[in-house]
């Protein structure tokens, strides 16, 4: 699998991803700078954390103006996967590549910690290492992840099946006590309608590693290679 | 531009007032440190001069009262590679690595506006410590904050820990630690430490000496603004109720400007291009300017309408004392200009050469032309104002006899009180708030050890993973009761919290929170202090590499506690041999090492439960210490240890249940038979070079101490949900819980 991280001003996940990337294809990606219009054909996009353009005006909405973001919707909508985390999913719900908007925290605080994620669903490209079901532990870093859509765009997400991950207590019960932001139905992560397009507000990237935070991030990246390879 | 007649007298400013007593006095010059200046100058200054000699010879930057005690302290070991005296201490890690770090206050600034005052304190140590060449990767910060009850706490505690999350969260540098504290004497002066610990190849780190005349000077970064003028001089008084007047001495930080600013400079460090390199921190231009001519024994010319500017109208007396954030001052090899210029302008950042190297030893600054300050550079150091003040030592109280104190009336009840007491109740609240994982390398989380563990990228010659681990520690009331104990404790605990991991502590950066010098008993504390701490660094082998003094942290005579917050880093060669002191598993051995005899003096349980402050602190034996963290130490390394913690603020009960939270692991444990002392203080005394470490039968290891002469003793076994002293301790962990984790948000969410 080749993968390009895209690098903005402000970007500071972009090494995390990249090691886990590394870690489970024992080759680093390549690492696109936001100047650059074009770059080289990849089998994965991901647009990493961190706070573009100082998450100033509003996160992500500058990133997603940025020149390279017009190559990478031109990519998306030709299926080339896309798999964007925190600030990224920010700049691509921005950017349209996703439904729905992220908001402040609904406590107004920036929040770091392990939370517990239900997954959905096993059928794409991104989950297909996971079980349905299945309870996750990941961490998440942000002050902007409360995850909002309208009523009708919400059904579609639900009818369609394009929530890909849930906030959840440790033993899968979905209700406000593992939701760390105020996010809407307790979303964490959302596809496109073709489910070739992640954006997530955790941080798989950074539970790949038994020491370092658990390896339950990791399957996330197997199951990519498996996807792509 | 050539300026013509270096040694010419500068011209006046339009509008210039006349220099006045009282204008001397507003730049915070004592009338006979302006004598000294005028011997120096051979005239009077220009404002200009006035505002470079007021901020260089401030006690901020000129540690006038400190300099005399800081020498007292040890700064030399094998390992280390620079120590004070430039912008952050450099120890060797092995495998061709450094850590480069330092702690720093803003106390005055967080004081008058919070979030901006401990943001840029955030700021301010990272450049230090990238300006070296490393890439910082970790934070910690040390918190002191006045009464809860005080009605400005809340407000204060909310905006200084959404500074610090602000700046490091944006720069993507993990904060991984710290301690926070509160005490009524911080009511009016809280205390803001912070930490950054970097990481850089051996042979290539940067200093500040310029060399090369005829180099040029480089300014990037951010523009200059008018915020922060004078900083350096409001962080050398004592604050009174006009304080609050001086938020404009506050600077603003922007870390994204900040974030562009250290891949720039890492970005420039990997070329050929510098030759020396400083940060713009407090004084600015000034100091930076100046440090960088003074190293390297050269003068310095600054054209000063070529610098950056924010508005308009700006004026060479506003240029040189502002504390404008994230800007560098860069002396490039010569040719060098547009290379630097091109990484600079990648990453969208102000570049601008505003002049260049001279061997005249003077600092020339011109504006459109015309010289508007002309100094003798050496003078200014070495005549700078030094002071041996009067100093009166703290006597040592009259120890506490522990069967005078009382013991609980209900066992349960005390220990859900200390658990939830504002110095001990969980501070996820705070910490939560900081992003600790980035970068993927925490391997031991805020409350989950005695000192943070942070994974050093793989050297291209290493061959496992080594650890750094990072910690602050200082009890200010045993400093208080007696500044040289308090000192060698602040030392001590710092190297027990390292050594509870298995690393082996390797250097200190000290950072001096104390009053108003100028009062011989305070000064007296601040040598008391030195002397204990020089005990301990010389009998640990824990050199202190660098440090920052902050004075006056007084207001209307109000002096804080005195508070030498030590900062330290060890490393461990091997990140997978390290422990937490989380207990998560049952059937575990639980052994305490060292000795107890029950010391109640200055214990929180007398604060707490008793409500009495007083005694002599917990002595603190330096040879029973080394012996019984090497000790430890060597446990780890054998592999037999699952988890370990030190015994400190709480004592023993207080230690356990930490690990029994952390871990969500219970314990049965019973005081020994015949130690002869009273239950509480067994339980709840501080005695020192103390550990807590869980084991699987814990035979190996009581008999690895019988060996080593190290006091050792089984107090029980973990497991089960509850945490149980044998006749006088029985609680569900869940209760403890709510109450060590509930105090803190509650009292956030309080309406005041």
């Amino acid at each position: 699998m080749k993968a390009a991280v895209l690098v903005f001003p402000g970007s500071n996940r972009e090494g995390d991803v990249a090691q886990a990337i590394e870690l489970v294809t024992g080759r680093r990606p390549q690492m696109v700078w936001h100047g650059d219009g074009d770059f080289e054909k990849t089998d994965l996009i991901v647009l990493p954390g961190g706070f573009s353009y100082g998450d100033y005006l509003r996160c992500g909405a500058m990133a997603a103006q940025s020149p390279v973001m017009a190559e990478v919707k031109k990519r998306a909508v030709q299926g080339v996967p896309v798999l964007a985390i925190c600030n990224g999913f920010q700049i691509a719900a921005e950017a349209g590549l996703v439904p729905g908007v992220l908001m402040r925290n609904e406590n107004l605080k920036f929040v770091c910690g392990d939370v517990h994620l239900k997954v959905e669903t096993s059928q794409s490209l991104f989950t297909n290492r996971y079980q349905a079901g299945q309870v996750i532990k990941v961490p998440v870093a942000h002050a902007e992840g409360n995850y909002f859509a309208d009523a009708d765009t919400l059904k579609r997400l639900e009818d369609r099946g394009q929530v890909a991950f849930r906030y959840c207590a440790p033993d899968g019960t979905v209700d406000g006590s593992g939701n760390p932001n105020g996010s809407i139905q307790n979303i964490a992560g959302v596809f496109n309608e073709t489910k070739t397009v992640m954006g997530l507000m955790p941080h798989p990237e950074n539970a790949v590693e038994p020491l370092f935070g658990g390896c339950d991030g990791k399957a996330l990246f197997e199951g990519l290679v498996e996807a792509l390879t | 531009m050539t300026i013509a007649a270096e040694k010419d007298p500068p011209v006046k400013l339009p509008n210039e007032p006349q220099i006045t007593p009282q204008i001397v006095a507003e730049h915070g010059l004592a009338p006979d440190e302006y004598e000294r200046l005028l011997k120096i100058m051979g005239r009077e200054p220009t404002m200009v001069e006035l505002g470079i000699f007021s901020a260089m010879w401030s006690e901020h930057c000129s540690y006038k009262s400190s300099k005399v005690w800081l020498k007292k302290l040890p700064t030399k070991a094998a390992w280390v590679i620079q120590g004070p005296g430039e912008n952050a201490g450099v120890i060797d890690i092995g495998d061709g690595q450094a850590a480069i770090f330092k702690m720093e206050s803003h106390n005055h600034p967080s004081y008058i506006e919070p979030y901006q005052g401990a943001a840029t304190g955030v700021g301010g140590i990272l450049r230090d410590v990238f300006t070296m060449g490393a890439r910082p990767i970790a934070n910690i910060n040390a918190l002191r904050f006045g009464d809860p009850s005080h009605p400005k706490t809340r407000h204060l505690v909310s905006g200084v820990v959404a500074g610090i999350g602000g700046y490091g969260n944006c720069m993507g540098i993990p904060t991984v630690g710290g301690e926070t504290n509160f005490h009524a004497a911080y009511n009016g002066n809280i205390l803001v430490n912070a930490m950054t610990v970097g990481v850089a190849a051996k042979d290539r780190i940067f200093y500040a000496a310029a060399a090369g005349v005829g180099n040029p000077l480089v300014y990037v970064g951010s523009k200059t603004g008018r915020d922060g003028i004078h900083g350096a001089t409001m962080a050398s008084t004592e604050f009174n109720e006009d304080s609050e007047e001086k938020r404009p001495t506050v600077q603003v930080g922007d870390p994204f400007v900040e974030k562009l600013l250290l891949e720039a400079c890492l970005e420039l460090m990997a070329t050929d291009a510098i030759v020396a390199i400083q940060d713009m921190g407090a004084a600015g231009l000034t100091s930076s300017s100046f440090e960088m001519a003074a190293k390297g024994g050269l003068g310095v010319v600054v054209e000063l309408d070529k610098v950056p500017m924010r508005e308009t109208g700006m004026n060479p007396y506003e240029l040189m004392l502002s504390e404008s954030q994230e800007r560098m001052l860069i002396v490039l090899k010569p040719g060098r200009e547009e290379l630097a210029r091109a990484i600079f302008e990648k990453w969208e950042l102000d570049f601008a050469v505003i002049g260049h190297l001279t061997d005249t030893e003077r600092m020339v600054l011109s504006w459109h032309g015309d010289v508007v300050a002309n100094i003798p550079i050496p003078p200014l150091v070495t005549e700078a104002p030094m002071y041996e003040r009067p100093w009166t030592l703290t006597e040592l109280p009259p120890v506490l006899d522990s069967a005078t104190v009382p013991s609980p009336k209900d066992w349960n009840a005390s220990l859900i009180k200390l658990m939830s007491c504002p110095d001990l109740a969980s501070k996820a609240w705070i910490w939560h708030q900081y992003d600790h994982l980035i970068m993927g390398n925490t391997s031991i989380r805020p409350q989950d050890g005695d000192a943070a563990l942070v994974r050093v990228p793989k050297a291209p010659t290493g061959t496992s993973h080594k650890g750094l681990a990072i910690t602050s520690d200082c009890t200010p009331r045993y400093v208080q009761a007696h500044p040289e104990t308090g000192g060698r404790q602040a030392v001590a605990e710092a190297w027990r919290n390292i050594t509870a991991t298995g690393a082996l502590p390797l250097a200190v950066t000290d950072n001096m929170n104390f009053g108003n010098p100028q009062k011989p008993e305070i000064m007296g504390q601040f040598a008391g202090a030195i002397m204990g701490m020089a005990e301990a660094c010389t009998a640990l082998e824990f050199p202190v590499v660098s440090g920052n003094v902050s004075l006056y942290n007084e207001t209307e005579g109000r002096p804080i506690l005195p508070t030498p917050t030590i900062g330290a880093v060890g490393v461990i060669e091997d990140i997978t041999h390290a422990v937490d002191s989380r207990l998560t598993q049952a059937g575990l051995a639980i052994i305490l090492i060292g000795e107890t005899k029950g010391w109640l003096g200055q214990s929180l349980y007398l604060r707490e439960l008793q409500g009495r402050e007083e005694g002599a602190p917990p002595p603190v034996d330096l040879a029973v210490e080394r012996r019984n963290g090497n000790f430890v130490r060597r446990q780890i390394w054998t592999g037999r240890v699952q988890a370990c913690h030190d015994l400190s603020d709480g004592g023993l009960l207080v230690a356990l249940t930490e690990m029994c939270l952390a871990g969500g692991t219970g314990v049965t444990v019973r005081q020994p038979a015949g130690t002869g002392i009273p239950s509480h203080a067994f339980f709840y005394g501080e005695d020192q070079a103390r550990y807590l470490i869980a084991s699987g039968s814990g035979d190996d290891i009581l008999e690895a101490a019988r060996k080593a002469g190290v006091p050792a003793v089984l107090l029980g076994y973990s497991g089960g949900a509850q945490l149980i002293v044998e006749g006088l301790v029985s609680l569900p962990l869940a209760e403890i819980r709510q109450a060590h984790e509930g105090w803190l948000p509650a009292y956030m969410d309080a309406v005041e």
